[in-house]
């Protein structure tokens, strides 16, 4: 993928003898309009932060509901980051699941980030060093809001900023619900335990647009409770993992040529 | 789990985490440009989120148990359709769930 740096500017090739005058006015209006697009990258940002930021309350809480201590579910944010896979990881650990089955399934959840990052590279190109930080900033809101700007200034902006705001605002949140948390008593009273499933399902429910999506949702709700009375804790999400992959690989085989097919639902190619 | 054991899933899952999302940023893009590898872990993220909502809302250990979830997570399904914040949807959940009990039930 080749992105112009910045807007591109006109008049850069014009023939000997151009008016200097009026190149000058445009390049005023190309700089303008790219501070513009770097300001409305930064205030999408800064909501952005402020809204998910929030939600690292119901993440502390649930945290030390789950068993974890307040040390640990501060590691988690600082160190993981990365919502899905923070919730994973409490949630297998709090039903009693195995090590291993709570490492994979947060890891699992975390492979999105891999494809972010290699989408997000070209973009923003970082020297060596500053994508060690960048890695830690890619999650799915930092990705979404750095993939919608135009301009190589307003990507960077529109990244660093969510990225930062949203590391700062998580913690210090998390922070905040795992004191509350470790201070509530009894969670089912609370109905922490209701609250947790509603946050799994948040986070899911954007990614229900495509009809394949659906249908795999669908099939690892059905799995999962299967396999809930059989297997031991951890493994009923992980077999529902394993589901997807067969789905993927199907579904990839029954359409070789990208591009959608004649009759095709055009949901499915929103994935 | 003991304390250390949960240390231990805490580190290391954050390692892996992380190499995961170094890795993206410094393999070549083609790697990973692959429509299949995109589309599989669109729909690996999906399962594991649904499988994770199926879990904590029937699941109690070993057992499946209908009880004050259930319906809390009606609700919160109902205010995803509506489109409310994610804060939101999951303090209408505990609500609905701690109401119940409070009445007696779930």
């Amino acid at each position: 993928m080749t992105r112009p740096d910045d807007v591109p500017h006109p008049g850069a090739d014009a023939a000997p003898g151009h008016d200097r005058a009026l190149d000058a006015e445009v390049d005023d209006v190309v700089e303008t309009a790219v501070e513009d697009e770097v300001r409305a990258a930064v205030r999408q940002a800064v909501s952005v932060s402020v809204a998910t930021g929030l939600y690292g309350i119901s993440f502390g809480a649930l945290s030390v509901v789950a068993g974890l201590d307040v040390a640990q579910t501060m590691a988690l944010s600082l160190l993981m980051f990365s919502g899905g896979s923070q919730f994973a990881l409490i949630g297998v650990v709090g039903a009693g699941g195995a090590a291993g089955a709570a490492v994979a399934t947060a890891g699992f959840l975390g492979v999105r980030n891999a494809l972010y990052g290699a989408q997000l590279g070209p973009l923003l190109a970082l020297r060596s060093w500053h994508k060690v930080l960048a890695a830690q900033f890619t999650i799915d809101e930092s990705t979404a809001v750095a993939t919608a700007q135009r301009s190589r200034r307003a990507v960077r902006a529109g990244f660093w900023w969510t990225g930062a705001g949203i590391f700062v605002l998580w913690n210090a949140m998390t922070l905040v619900g795992a004191l509350a948390g470790d201070a509530l008593g009894d969670p089912r009273a609370w109905g922490l335990d209701a609250a947790a499933a509603a946050a799994f399902l948040g986070l899911l429910w954007p990614r229900l647009a495509a009809r394949a999506m659906q249908l795999t949702a669908a099939a690892a709700v059905v799995v999962a409770a299967v396999l809930v009375p059989l297997a031991p804790g951890g493994v009923p999400v992980l077999a529902a993992a394993g589901v997807a992959i067969v789905v993927g690989q199907v579904d990839a085989r029954r359409r070789p040529a990208p591009g959608p097919r004649p009759g095709a639902d055009p949901g499915e190619e929103r994935s | 789990m003991t304390t250390a054991t949960v240390w231990v899933v805490v580190l290391a899952a954050s390692a892996v985490c992380f190499a995961l999302k170094l890795a993206g940023h410094l393999v070549p893009e083609h790697w990973l440009a692959d429509e299949r590898v995109a589309r599989t872990a669109a729909l690996v993220t999906a399962a594991l989120l649904a499988a994770l909502v199926t879990v904590q809302t029937v699941g109690d250990g070993q057992a499946l148990v209908v009880d004050a979830r259930l319906p809390a997570v009606g609700v919160a399904a109902v205010a995803l359709a509506l489109r409310a914040p994610f804060i939101l949807v999951v303090v209408l959940a505990a609500v609905t769930a701690a109401g119940l009990r409070a009445l007696g039930w779930g």
